[in-house]
């Protein structure tokens, strides 16, 4: 009998989304789409605000990486000042964002992913989730909370608020670093560095070998990258030049400012969350291995970089390439590219705070308001941020553009959803473990749909092509 | 027994629930004297049973309930309502789910405004035309919880703060009573006062005049230096255990995350005084309304009448 299953809501990611399967009277999938529901209007409500207010309204896009749109927002005014923070301004930015992301990596790895590999995607859902894990690994997980807990305590020392914080203005930081701040942050750095350097090791040995089929196999896609690299090739995470990589290798690199030139915004009608796509390398086409489809985010970046510039970090990598090539394609890779980047922003953190200019009390410029352009990216933990500004004489925003991590692997998530459940959905038949490994797809990209969601959404939408036991399409899923 | 907690959230940025992350160890004692049934950022309980084959969304009952963020859908207002009948005690959690926070800036404008900007005006994207099919059903605007359904508790902040959820739900299980202060952020504000403004008013386009290093209470007042502070309207609480307010720590002025004073406090009213009181001109800021309630839009903010 025809029935419709409503997998809501999609759990232990950040933000809005639900499945639904509609199975026919055989029991096959007839109907398949993955939905987000949540709405905002950023772009819209912030036309005609002095822009010096981004970076204190922007990062309530997102309170899970608030840094990203603090900075991205930042960089955008500096860059419609025409001014260069002081060298203690942008260090003081970057060693923040380097906490953040450790924060956030850690917050992914063992609250929101974990319990899947701890426990098992099988597990009853009542114990697969952090409380499990907690029970599972007690000592592992205290020390976990201690230091991501330590991260947030090390971000109100360097700048009052973890959360939704204002210290990154225009032209630079509104608090210079204390030299007694810095020697207090160096040795919870230090703790960071030691959490880093373990969960690698255990994922290495306990994690990555047991779920090696599962990693070969769920939510397998090809498709090109996009990522942040310094002048010499290496990962950078505050600043740099955009690199944009297809599939077989080659690659594209281009200042902020020209990234209008590289990608395009398709919109489907079954979709408020548009779909961007490499628009040099061809159309957009909602295909596996389509010219002009490429993703952002961990793995996305450990695959555009020429080499990280950090010892413990350069050598995980090679490590990785050695084992999966690059560009490395295999969808849960996602989450040992995250614990490289763990490691490198430990690493980063650490080289920041021994650098000199970090105390330096001149951390600011100030700035005039003029009409102008301005364009300021990062690489959130999610992706490649955008935050495009255009002002008038007097500074106030007249227009904007934002392309935010998440949004550049819709297209993905929606390929990666279609083929975990091509992959494990037969003839009608599905349990709770079935349907959260499905769900394990998606949490490998780590999307955070509040982010996505900024503009004005109704939903994200996957469409899932369904198809019989000979191959023939039975139906194309769309909302 | 174990107290019973769920968590829902809306129209959010995911700060609050972090926040709660953010107690640290403590969060580990108490979680051992609370049972999680429901928290989609964390647990998989699904709304529909967890192989999707029910036709109602059901929250199981729960002691306590938290809803962060606040109402733009129609389901969001069906679920505050399940959660409503669920939950022995309600929780509005942050100032998104208290008075709509930054996302009810958008009730300044209409959907309409807001879809043209997103689909026709972008610069990267290709005019194809609105998506139009299955749009979920809207509010006309966004709604606090308070206005849609009887809230026990509210939390204020964006995003609140590890203390006041810790304590909040540390009093809940001990059966005290909790209470939010009736201070204002000013109140808690170390910075010197001679209530007369030096400069007028400027944009933040230029440091405060500090001394680094040197303590808060050595600065003068972000206001009476001339530049916007939020803090004489604004409820206080968000330094936590340790006082100062977040933002005065980083050498910047109050945004007014916490909300108003109290439920009946006017802030535009109370900072039109303030200004007024040290000399300054409330006229020289463009959009009041959206500066005076820039986290209180729900209810207080609405689109400007056609002109």
């Amino acid at each position: 009998m025809a029935k419709t299953l409503v997998i809501q809501p999609v759990t232990r990611i950040e933000g809005h989304a639900k499945i639904t399967i509609q199975l026919d009277d055989a029991g096959n999938v007839n109907l398949a789409r993955v939905n987000v529901i949540e709405l905002r209007g950023f772009e819209r409500f912030c036309m005609g605000r002095p822009v010096e207010d981004m970076p204190r309204i922007t990062p309530r896009i997102c309170g899970v990486c608030p840094w990203s749109h603090h900075l991205a927002a930042a960089k955008a005014c500096d860059a419609v000042f025409g001014v260069e923070p002081p060298p203690a301004g942008a260090k003081l930015r970057e060693l923040c964002n380097s906490i953040a992301y450790m924060e956030e990596h850690i917050l992914h790895f063992y609250f929101l992913a974990g319990a899947d590999f701890l426990l098992g995607p099988d597990a009853d859902y009542s114990v697969r989730n952090v409380i499990g894990v907690l029970q599972a690994a007690p000592e592992v997980a205290r020390r976990v909370v201690r230091v991501r807990h330590m991260c947030a305590k090390m971000l109100e020392i360097i700048a009052g608020k973890a959360i939704h914080p204002q210290a990154a203005v225009p032209g630079g930081f509104s608090k210079p670093l204390a030299k007694d701040e810095r020697a207090h942050l160096r040795i919870m750095a230090d703790e960071a560095l030691e959490l880093a350097k373990f969960s690698i090791a255990f994922a290495k040995e306990n994690v990555f070998p047991k779920y090696l089929d599962v990693v070969k196999s769920l939510g397998v896609i090809t498709s090109g990258f996009i990522g942040t690299v310094k002048e010499n090739g290496a990962l950078n995470l505050y600043d740099g030049k955009l690199r944009l990589m297809a599939s077989d290798g080659t690659f594209d690199d281009f200042p902020y400012d020209r990234y209008t030139e590289f990608i395009g915004e398709h919109i489907e009608p079954w979709s408020y969350l548009k779909f961007p796509y490499a628009k040099k390398r061809g159309g957009f086409s909602l295909e596996d291995n389509a010219p002009g489809l490429y993703r952002a985010n961990t793995l996305a970046r450990i695959n555009v970089c020429d080499f990280i510039d950090t010892p413990l970090a350069q050598a995980e990598l090679e490590e990785f390439r050695r084992n999966f090539g690059r560009p490395a394609q295999l969808t849960l890779l996602y989450h040992w590219a995250r614990l490289i980047e763990l490691l490198y922003n430990a690493e980063n953190a650490i080289r920041l705070l021994d650098d000199p200019d970090i105390t330096s009390l001149e951390t600011r410029v100030k700035v005039t308001p003029r009409a102008a352009r301005g364009v300021g990216c990062t690489e959130a933990p999610r992706g490649t941020l955008i935050h495009d500004y255009e002002t008038d004489a007097d500074g106030m925003i007249t227009n904007m553009n934002l392309i935010v991590g998440t949004t550049h692997n819709n297209a993905p998530i929606n390929l990666s959803v279609t083929q975990a459940a091509k992959s494990l959905i037969h003839d009608g038949k599905y349990d709770q473990g079935v349907l959260n490994t499905v769900e394990m797809a998606i949490r490998a990209y780590d999307p955070c749909l509040s982010c996505a969601t900024h503009r004005l959404d109704g939903k994200m939408s996957v469409r899932l092509d369904i198809f019989d036991a000979n191959g023939s399409l039975l139906d194309s899923l769309a909302n | 027994m174990a107290a019973r907690l769920a968590e829902e959230w809306f129209t959010i940025c995911g700060g609050c629930e972090v926040t709660i992350l953010d107690i640290g160890e403590p969060l580990l004692d108490l979680l051992e004297k609370v049972q999680i049934v429901h928290m989609p950022v964390l647990m998989d309980h699904k709304l529909f049973g967890q192989t999707g084959e029910k036709t109602e969304m059901e929250i199981p009952e729960a002691d306590v309930g938290l809803i962060s963020g606040g109402i733009r859908t129609e389901e969001h207002k069906l679920l505050a309502q399940e959660m409503r009948r669920k939950c022995k005690t309600l929780i509005a959690l942050g100032s998104c789910a208290c008075y709509g926070g930054i996302p009810a800036l958008a009730n300044l404008y209409t959907t309409e405004e807001l879809l043209t900007k997103v689909y026709r005006e972008s610069v990267t994207t290709d005019k194809n035309g609105f998506p139009h099919e299955e749009i979920p059903a809207l509010t006309d605007r966004v709604y606090s919880i308070g206005e849609v359904v009887k809230v026990d508790m509210s939390l204020p902040g964006c995003p609140t703060t590890p203390d006041m959820v810790a304590g909040a739900l540390t009093a809940l299980l001990e059966g005290r009573p909790f209470t939010l202060s009736t201070k204002s952020v000013c109140d808690e504000c170390p910075t010197i006062r001679e209530k007369k403004a030096t400069s007028t008013l400027r944009r933040r386009l230029e440091p405060v005049a500090f001394t680094p290093g040197a303590p808060l209470n050595q600065m003068r007042c972000f206001m009476e230096q001339g530049f916007l502070c939020n803090g004489p309207a604004t409820r206080s609480g968000c330094g936590g255990s340790e006082g100062t307010p977040r933002c005065i720590r980083a050498y910047m002025p109050c945004e007014g995350c916490f909300g108003p004073i109290s439920e009946k406090a006017n802030p535009m009213v109370d900072m039109m005084g303030a200004l007024s009181t040290i000399g300054l001109d409330p006229k020289q800021i463009p959009d009041r309304a959206a500066t005076f309630n820039r986290f209180s839009g729900a209810g207080r903010l609405r689109p400007a009448p056609k002109r």
